[in-house]
């Protein structure tokens, strides 16, 4: 992938940021297929898989749920934002300011960078996990939210410091070294399955089919966990990116894409890192449990170590750390967008320190399910304001880019969108005790109405043409 | 030169995999297995960034 590709479109050089990217700029299917083949292979695969054996999931339950739900995002990203992003070729930042208006745009970066923060946070804790074993470090377990020992702070703070350092110099340099550790670290998930299985004694295609089932995806939840059906799994797989489909990110991404369909192209990602790395993790976390009996200790890089040497320790702390990095250097990209006159190596210090801070509460790789359905459902609404800008402006009377339109750095229809949406995937989850994982679904076609009838209200066409 | 590099990478991601495998057919023992995958591992580290990056920036 060409890395000045990948610098224009993470990097905000300030390169097409108002303006529709030109015919001339657009990138070639090649582009999106390297880029998302690595993308979707990073730290948090480590934390997954295991998470998905630990809350007991079935083997035929997990196969059937990852191969539906990944299908569906992969659609997701084709029919939803693709489509929008070749049409308008914007950022999302500049497509959200033209529909909700400068203000709001302001608040979303906020919650945007926070869940940056909390993200990049879960990828240091991981990474410190395989950086500690040499010091034998006492590891978090499952039911942990707190830091253990103080050398667990030191470890994380001391990490999150060379994380933000490095990604005070800028994005490109991580980035490339992602890309070039990206082959390397889909064989050592290949290579991670294939040994965990054989330690489990698996000879044969029945043996395999016996030991996944009784064995690795056995049914049974680890203690404190709740029980995950083949709906958890369906709609993780669909919502897990949900902030980049439907929540709209990867317009960012796809607006250089010279045809619509290039976010089909998103299922060499998806297939290679949510299907074959979570597999992979999960069988390496079954080998972990079976050599470590009633063992509540949850750490990646402990469990790829004792698996894979020194290589799988590596592997984490680097898959842990690419995924750190570009995201810190992310979220102090949506932060300056609130404060543009503070400089870059000033806000993304400031995003380190409260990475840093974040990542020694082992709660956010233990809830890291959660966490990831939650950012995707805070941002989601936003991406379904975009949707019905889009498509239903036109058919159904009202004013597309609203805010732009009425010459106004605010506008009400999408702040109550996405506020109201909110509230309703809350109460679902309060009153009726929805669990997070399920409330994108409705919450997206809430707030598409919501968005139509608010602005069919306060943006009305018939107007437009009276002015 | 670049053809030496690129050559290292292939032994390093070969090295990386294929000793897995010889541990599944139960050739190697776990502690040889763990060995070459950490020498795959410094090849591909030490090779990797030469060739590829260039390769990209050739392309651009």
């Amino acid at each position: 992938m060409s890395n000045r590709f990948f610098k224009t479109i993470v990097g905000g050089t300030n390169e097409y940021e108002r303006t529709p990217v030109p015919a001339a700029s657009l990138k070639g299917g090649k582009s999106f297929l390297g880029m998302y083949a690595g993308e979707h292979t990073a730290g948090t695969e480590f934390v997954i898989g295991p998470l998905f054996v630990a809350h007991g999931v079935t083997a035929g339950d997990l196969v059937l749920g990852l191969l539906i739900g990944n299908l569906l995002a992969v659609l997701s990203w084709g029919l939803i934002t693709g489509p929008i992003a070749a049409s308008k070729r914007l950022t999302l930042y500049y497509q959200l300011e033209r529909i909700a208006g400068k203000n709001l745009v302001r608040w979303y970066n906020l919650v945007n960078a926070l869940m940056f923060c909390f993200l990049a946070g879960s990828m240091i804790a991981v990474s410190a996990t395989a950086v500690g074993i040499p010091f034998n470090l006492e590891m978090p377990t499952l039911t942990d939210w707190l830091p253990r020992t103080p050398g667990w702070i030191l470890t994380v703070l001391v990490m999150g410091a060379v994380i933000t350092l490095v990604a005070i110099q800028g994005y490109n340099q991580v980035s490339k070294f992602a890309n070039i550790m990206s082959p390397w670290m889909i064989l050592i998930f290949i290579a991670a399955a294939i040994v965990g299985l054989a330690q489990l004694g698996v000879g044969s295609f029945e043996s395999l089919i016996a030991t996944a089932q009784e064995v690795i995806w056995n049914g049974v939840p680890l203690a404190g966990m709740s029980k995950f059906t083949v709906w958890h799994i369906i709609f993780f797989a669909w919502f897990c990116n949900m902030a980049m489909h439907i929540g709209m990110s990867d317009l960012t991404i796809l607006r250089y894409a010279k045809s619509w369909n290039y976010g089909f192209y998103t299922f060499v990602g998806v297939y290679l890192g949510h299907f074959v790395a979570w597999i992979a993790s999960g069988i390496l976390y079954a080998v972990f449990l079976q050599a470590n009996s009633g063992s509540q200790e949850f750490a990646p890089g402990q469990i790829a170590y004792q698996t894979l040497g020194l290589a799988g320790a590596v592997c984490v702390i680097i898959a842990g750390w690419t995924t750190a990095n570009p995201t810190i250097y992310r979220a102090g990209l949506a932060l300056q967008g609130i404060f543009p006159k503070v400089p870059t190596w000033k806000i993304t210090a400031i995003v380190g320190v409260i990475t840093s801070l974040a990542a020694c509460f082992p709660a956010l790789v233990m809830k890291l399910l959660d966490f990831v359905a939650l950012y995707g459902l805070l941002l989601m609404p936003m991406g379904a304001v975009i949707f019905a800008d889009f498509y239903f402006s036109k058919k159904l009377g009202f004013r597309s880019e609203g805010a732009l339109s009425s010459n106004s750095n605010f506008s009400l229809p999408a702040l109550l969108s996405w506020v109201l949406t909110l509230g309703f995937c809350l109460a679902l989850n309060y009153f009726y005790g929805i669990e997070i994982f399920f409330l994108g679904l409705p919450g997206w076609f809430v707030a598409v109405a919501l968005f139509i009838v608010l602005s069919k209200m306060k943006y009305p066409l018939a107007k437009s043409f009276a002015v | 030169m670049k053809t030496i590099l690129k050559f290292g990478s292939l032994l390093g991601l070969l090295l990386t995999i294929y000793p897995p495998v010889m541990y599944f057919m139960g050739d190697v023992d776990l502690d040889r297995m763990k060995w070459a995958m950490g020498i795959g591992m410094l090849l591909w580290f030490v090779t990797a960034p030469f060739w590829i990056n260039r390769s990209v920036n050739n392309g651009q």
